[in-house]
């Protein structure tokens, strides 16, 4: 009985924490019987502010294409939609491109959400498991075996992701790093990116697109000959396999027996 | 990995909370500081700078490992998957404290990232119990329970915040981390004597101490409303409460904590030096102690 009464009162509070429009739980109290709701107001200011400021930390590109009090009212909306699961905030913010995309009032943005998922695939390059990556040489051993090549499967660096969009992410996260005014960049173009970290600095690359579907069937396991069979337009497949080799994205090369 | 040596119980120091602005700094030119602290769900993450440069400081510094996440005031029961997180990086860290909040953060599978207040009752007070009892179990060590700072209070309550700390402490075997700042925002917002509540705590438990900033607001009735932001230097009504706690306890380990704003590292060095002075001057005579088979804190308790 007591549980239960204990479990409503933090259902009543937890559930208050994030809507503001719901009254201020029943049974709080104020020594000089002063309104509870204002002192109450103190964690719904916490909640919100410590979590729109560790979205503004993730996505910083975001919030200077929209602006800082756009962004603000959009990261609210999203700590109140899709509050954190986890105690861990390195993981907050993965459902945000597509909750940014679902987004009315940033509908004349679509970039938007595939800046957003560039961003967010930096912070969880960051955080990535230290898998040792395959060494050059290693590398040339295996390669010098060429009848072997065509069936051999890659298996990227933790912190490695491919991203592709019909919007110019790349030019807008460069342009960010450079001071550069984003409204400048022409937006509409395609571009795509690989993004990992090398030792302690992520970085984000300016790929062809042709490559990127390339490195995508490859974590999807397809074989080094499958994989290669892509009749995309100036597909390069040595340089593809290069730009992969020299920035130390791979973590392991399965030949076959 | 060689950690440094763990600390004794009874010796003067004084920590600072290891930040990402000063993490490169710490490790190239080092700092008189005595030991780090971390948030541990800062650390939760499978590889990368964070962790890397958290091994390069344990090497030389001791560690306080200081949960936020846990929710032990939460009427649910504790993730699992989150204390088998915290037992893997006691185990990788070797921290010489481990500590958590008499607070609740999560709830219905949502975390909300602020430390919320519970009411005071039999009923409280039995969930708090079972939840460290099962922490201490699953991380096998004592775990320093912080008091908090809180705004409102619960109609429900029916002990205040200090008796339910000792009844924790008499039950659970855990330890306190006495937060001066806390104690003193609670008071105020509450309309208590800090001292007053500091002094009923059971001293022999309190095995650290935090020192921090807060920022001032109103409530309804335009009394004054402190709220903890961790973004200020330490108050003189704080500093004044901690002499007054280290007359008491004599030297206990003290971290200076600062969250936002922070400033150069020289800045926390200093704050960390006048803590560090205020420690010396009731240090106890070298053996002293350990002669008499005691720690200070208990000595004085």
């Amino acid at each position: 009985m007591m549980q239960a009464l204990a479990h409503a009162t933090t259902h009543a509070f937890a559930g208050a924490l994030l809507d503001s429009a719901r009254a201020v739980p029943a049974g709080l109290v104020a020594w000089n019987g002063s309104d509870p709701g204002l002192r109450f107001a103190v964690h719904r200011n916490n909640v919100r502010v410590s979590l729109v400021a560790a979205l503004a930390d993730t996505f910083p590109v975001v919030r200077e294409l929209v602006g800082e009090e756009f962004f603000t009212a959009m990261a609210c909306r999203y700590v109140a939609d899709e509050p954190p699961r986890s105690p861990v905030l390195a993981h907050y913010g993965e459902g945000f491109a597509d909750w940014v995309r679902s987004f009315a009032p940033a509908a004349g943005l679509p970039c938007l959400a595939d800046l957003a998922r560039l961003e967010r695939a930096r912070v969880r390059a960051y955080h990535a498991a230290d898998t040792p990556t395959l060494g050059t040489d290693r590398i040339a051993a295996l390669c010098a075996d060429t009848a072997l090549l065509p069936q051999a499967r890659l298996d990227f660096h933790p912190s490695v992701s491919v991203l592709v969009s019909s919007h110019a992410i790349v030019s807008l996260w460069a342009a960010h790093q450079g001071r550069e005014r984003l409204q400048a960049v022409q937006r509409d173009r395609a571009e795509a990116a690989l993004v990992l970290r090398i030792d302690d600095d992520v970085v984000v690359l300016r790929i062809p697109l042709a490559a990127a579907d390339f490195y995508r069937r490859l974590q999807k396991g397809q074989s080094l000959g499958e994989a290669a069979s892509v009749n995309d337009v100036g597909f390069d497949l040595s340089e593809s396999l290069a730009t992969l080799i020299r920035h130390g994205a791979l973590s392991a090369w399965h030949s076959p027996e | 990995m060689r950690p440094a040596p763990l600390p004794r119980d009874d010796a003067p120091m004084v920590g600072l909370g290891l930040k990402t602005q000063h993490v490169a700094q710490v490790l190239d030119t080092g700092t008189a500081v005595a030991f780090f602290e971390v948030h541990a769900e800062n650390y939760m993450v499978d590889g990368g700078p964070f962790l890397r440069h958290l091994q390069r400081v344990r090497e030389r510094w001791p560690l306080s490992l200081h949960g936020v996440g846990l929710s032990i005031g939460g009427s649910e029961a504790l993730d699992r998957a989150h204390l088998a997180r915290l037992a893997a990086l006691i185990e990788r860290f070797e921290p010489a404290w481990f500590s958590e909040h008499l607070a609740w953060s999560s709830h219905g599978g949502q975390c909300f990232n602020d430390l919320l207040p519970l009411p005071y009752n039999a009923s409280s007070l039995q969930r708090v119990c079972a939840h460290i009892d099962q922490t201490q179990a699953r991380l096998r060590r004592r775990l320093l329970l912080e008091n908090p700072s809180t705004y409102v209070e619960f109609a429900s309550s029916t002990m205040g915040e200090a008796t339910f700390l000792a009844e924790v402490v008499r039950r659970t075997g855990c330890g306190l981390l006495l937060d001066v700042n806390n104690a003193y925002v609670s008071a105020v917002n509450h309309g208590r004597d800090a001292w007053t509540v500091i002094d009923a705590l059971p001293a022999a438990a309190i095995g650290e101490i935090h020192l921090a900033g807060f920022a001032e607001d109103r409530d309804g009735l335009g009394a004054r409303l402190l709220i903890d932001h961790h973004g200020a230097p330490v108050a003189q009504a704080v500093w004044t409460l901690y002499a007054r706690t280290l007359h008491k306890l004599g030297p206990v380990p003290t971290l200076i904590e600062r969250d936002h704003d922070v400033p150069a590292l020289s800045v926390l060095e200093a704050e960390a030096a006048r803590a560090r002075a205020l420690q010396d001057g009731v240090a106890p005579l070298a053996g002293q102690a350990d002669l008499a088979g005691l720690t200070m804190a208990e000595a004085c308790a």
